[in-house]
């Protein structure tokens, strides 16, 4: 293969092989991005189907069509397809994949075949929560409490906790090949400090997932043991702690916000740089503040606890680190923003997606400030405003991004075009859509109404029906791109090498890139975001 | 680090790039295996602290000799592994066959020491799901050997692990696949995993048999 590349060195990574195990069992980390673009798109539309579903029923104080238990297995698997099978996958196994090589100068990953393996793992994963989602479903919530999941729960448990304990595998493996990739294969001249804001954003997750998942893989594995092998560790008729459970299951799960947070962020970098035509202010301070988020972000799951019976003092410092984690996100939404003073800003649809994100990220991390608060968090915890809270940053931040760089690098992964106007009306619908499903829960659970129940105090319908119909147009905004993004690949103008002007190593190479991306390695004799830029920025050479 | 360096991949321009990617990869993952411990060494810790009385009882039900024994084992193995990476960079094919072998032979007298102990333990109705019952009246003592039992048994599947990869060293040795030195490093990383199984056994071998004794 490799020396057929070499003779064609022309040929698209798209045109190297039509056949289906050319696309299964490639090792081109642009083909193996694809192939995860493809499935965790089906999951989206699966944990989106059950969020419709959920917005269905609540338009009535009543219920609509569902019994309690069914009302459970619909959250739960919302949660748990979106959170691991959608959100921690999204950017970093997608554009991550497809982007870091050639951000850095690369031909491939660090270890291909173990990216090729790293999905395989991941569709194994996604078989086993389908089987239970067909089979009957889970009610314990995304969050698999003790000893309800351990000890008294009649869903299909274990078959989920299998599928989501392989997926870790899945993350662990590609935060590893990522380290490895940026520590080793670097292109020469290309230092720590030329990089993209995009790597060292992937760098700070590829940390946490490599060191975080682990923790949940034993927590789930001590489920697994209790449910199935009757070995109790959190039964408090043996004097074991649940609260120990939440304890390692928030290990795990606060860092995993960041996990999927923190591609997000690395997004912006590169969306507000290219459609400012600035470099990003600040540049070092927000390659450092990915780093303090990883890092931080290993300090507060505490704050997930302030009820359950932590200790006053453990919940004071859980706090004053839950709010000194906002310091960082914040220094990166001034930077963005003080990127665009003086930038030429041109608002296609990327950088409305990003726009978008500045917005509902700082409504977003601003109520976190709320819940992270003890003393409010007694009111607020367990409320809608949680729910509110968490899909700012996890739907409005991060899924705007995703379709931000969808939109973005959509000419670069398929060499086309897609209809401008169609793109920004879908940015425009997705910000206000969104709005109108999150606030009115921020208000609902000001009230008091709490989670993860479909019956509600009729004085509480005004504002679900106005969420339900802000989810309606969420529906179809998000089902657009599908159409019309499918429709550009047939039809849509071809893209030149750099439709954006933009600077980076992967607008140097032809749209869609070669297989082996690079003819010759790269030199990199310039800075990060070399705005404006000049005719001829690349200075190349043969490999040494 | 001797000249003679494995093939080099497509996505790396010299021979010690690629051996310093494949070194970093295992260390990261090493990383990652010890949180993966750490969960469970944090929930002995809690318990212990808890429950000491409980704690205490339940250590003392455990045969120490057994597990000193187990140790110095492991600790064996330690040794013919990092010799057989020695002898490996250095050429010495038959030092480093030898030094295999007796590491899969030592390591496999681990896991029979261990499964003797399970069977021991569990015909004294130390398991506590099944089997004779518990002999210990605090509820807590069970937590204990709930725990004793997933994590002896977790660190009983790494080292099986280690041991398959021994054992396909060997073969790739014998049959001649395994040219020395140029592919140290495989013996090296299979050694950096083998050395990570046994730093968790000098942890949990205290946490279990001796803290609370």
């Amino acid at each position: 293969m490799t020396a057929e590349a070499k003779a064609l060195p022309s040929k698209s990574y798209l045109e190297d092989g039509y056949t289906l195990s050319s696309w299964f069992f490639s090792t081109d980390h642009k083909r193996i991005a694809i192939l995860y673009f493809v499935s965790i798109t089906l999951f989206f539309f699966v944990g989106g189907a059950a969020a419709t579903l959920i917005r269905l029923e609540l338009l009535s104080p009543t219920g609509l069509f569902l019994s309690n238990d069914a009302y459970n297995r619909l959250f739960t698997i919302h949660g748990v397809v979106m959170v691991w099978f959608f959100l921690i996958p999204s950017i970093p196994n997608t554009f991550g994949n497809f982007l870091i090589p050639i951000m850095i100068g690369a031909k491939d990953l660090a270890f291909p075949k173990l990216n090729l393996a790293s999905w395989w793992i991941f569709v194994l994963a996604g078989c086993f929560v389908i089987a239970a989602l067909l089979i009957g479903g889970v009610d314990t919530g995304w969050t698999f409490y003790a000893p309800f999941s351990t000890m008294f729960s009649n869903g299909y448990v274990v078959p989920a906790v299998i599928g989501v304990f392989i997926a870790g595998f899945s993350t662990i493996l590609t935060g590893l090949n990522f380290i490895v990739t940026i520590h080793k294969l670097r292109a020469p001249g290309m230092t720590w400090f030329r990089l993209p804001l995009f790597v060292w954003a992937i760098y700070a997750t590829s940390l946490v997932m490599v060191l975080a998942t682990p923790v949940l893989a034993t927590t789930l594995m001590l489920i697994f043991a209790e449910r199935v092998l009757g070995l109790g560790f959190f039964d408090p008729k043996l004097g074991g702690d649940p609260v120990l459970y939440q304890h390692l299951f928030w290990f795990y799960s606060h860092p995993a916000v960041y996990i999927m947070v923190l591609p997000a962020m690395a997004v912006m970098s590169e969306l507000m740089s290219a459609f400012c035509k600035r470099r990003v202010f600040g540049y070092k301070v927000v390659a450092y503040s990915s780093l303090a988020i990883a890092g931080l972000g290993f300090l507060v799951w505490g704050h997930h606890m302030f009820v359950a019976g932590e200790s006053v003092y453990a919940g004071l410092v859980f706090s004053l680190l839950s709010f000194s984690i906002a310091v960082p996100s914040a220094i990166k939404v001034f930077n963005w923003t003080a990127t665009m003073r003086k930038g030429y800003v041109s608002l296609d649809a990327p950088m409305l997606f990003a726009l978008g994100f500045i917005g509902l990220f700082v409504i977003g991390g601003l109520s976190g400030l709320f819940v992270a608060a003890t003393g409010l968090d007694v009111h607020l915890t367990r409320t809608y405003f949680v729910i509110a809270h968490f899909h700012f940053i996890m739907v409005g931040g991060t899924v705007s991004c995703y379709f931000g760089a969808l939109h973005f690098w959509w000419p670069k992964m398929t060499g086309r075009m897609y209809p401008e106007m169609l793109g920004r009306g879908t940015a425009l619908m997705i910000f206000f859509g969104f709005i109108l499903t999150f606030m009115p829960q921020f208000i609902l659970g000001w009230l008091g109404m709490p989670r993860r129940y479909h019956l509600y105090p009729p004085e509480f319908q005004v504002l679900n029906v106005l969420s339900s119909a802000g989810a309606s147009i969420l529906a179809v905004a998000y089902t657009l791109p599908l159409i019309y993004l499918g429709w550009s690949l047939f039809y849509g103008k071809r893209a030149g090498a750099n439709p954006w002007g933009a600077a980076g190593l992967e607008w140097l190479i032809p749209s869609p890139p070669p297989r082996e991306n690079f003819e010759t390695v790269p030199v990199v004799t310039w800075e990060a975001y070399p705005y404006p830029l000049k005719p001829q920025p690349v200075e190349r050479k043969e490999t040494p | 680090m001797s000249d003679a360096l494995p093939a080099v991949h497509e996505q790396y321009q010299v021979a010690t790039q690629q051996l310093a990617a494949d070194r970093l990869g295992l260390w990261v993952f090493l990383a990652s295996e010890a949180m993966l411990f750490g969960a469970v060494f944090f929930s002995l810790a809690v318990y212990h602290y808890i429950h000491p009385a409980a704690m205490h009882a339940a250590t003392d039900q455990l045969d120490l000799s057994m597990g000193a024994v187990g140790t110095a084992v492991l600790l064996s193995s330690s040794t013919t592994m990092a010799l057989a990476v020695k002898a490996a960079g250095e050429g010495r094919r038959w030092e480093t066959l030898v030094a295999l072998i007796g590491t899969v032979v030592l390591g496999l007298a681990f896991e029979a020491i261990k499964v003797h102990d399970w069977f021991d333990e569990f015909g004294k109705g130390l398991y506590p799901p099944a089997g004779p019952p518990f002999p210990l009246p605090q509820p807590a003592a069970r937590l204990f050997f709930h725990l004793y039992f997933v994590s002896t048994g977790l660190h009983a599947v790494h080292l099986a692990v280690g041991i398959l990869l021994v054992a396909g060293l060997v073969i790739m040795q014998v049959s001649g696949r395994l040219t020395l030195p140029e592919r140290m490093v495989t013996v090296e990383m299979v050694g950096l995993y083998w050395q990570f199984v046994d730093i968790v056994w000098i942890f949990l071998y205290p946490t279990l048999y001796l803290v609370s004794r």
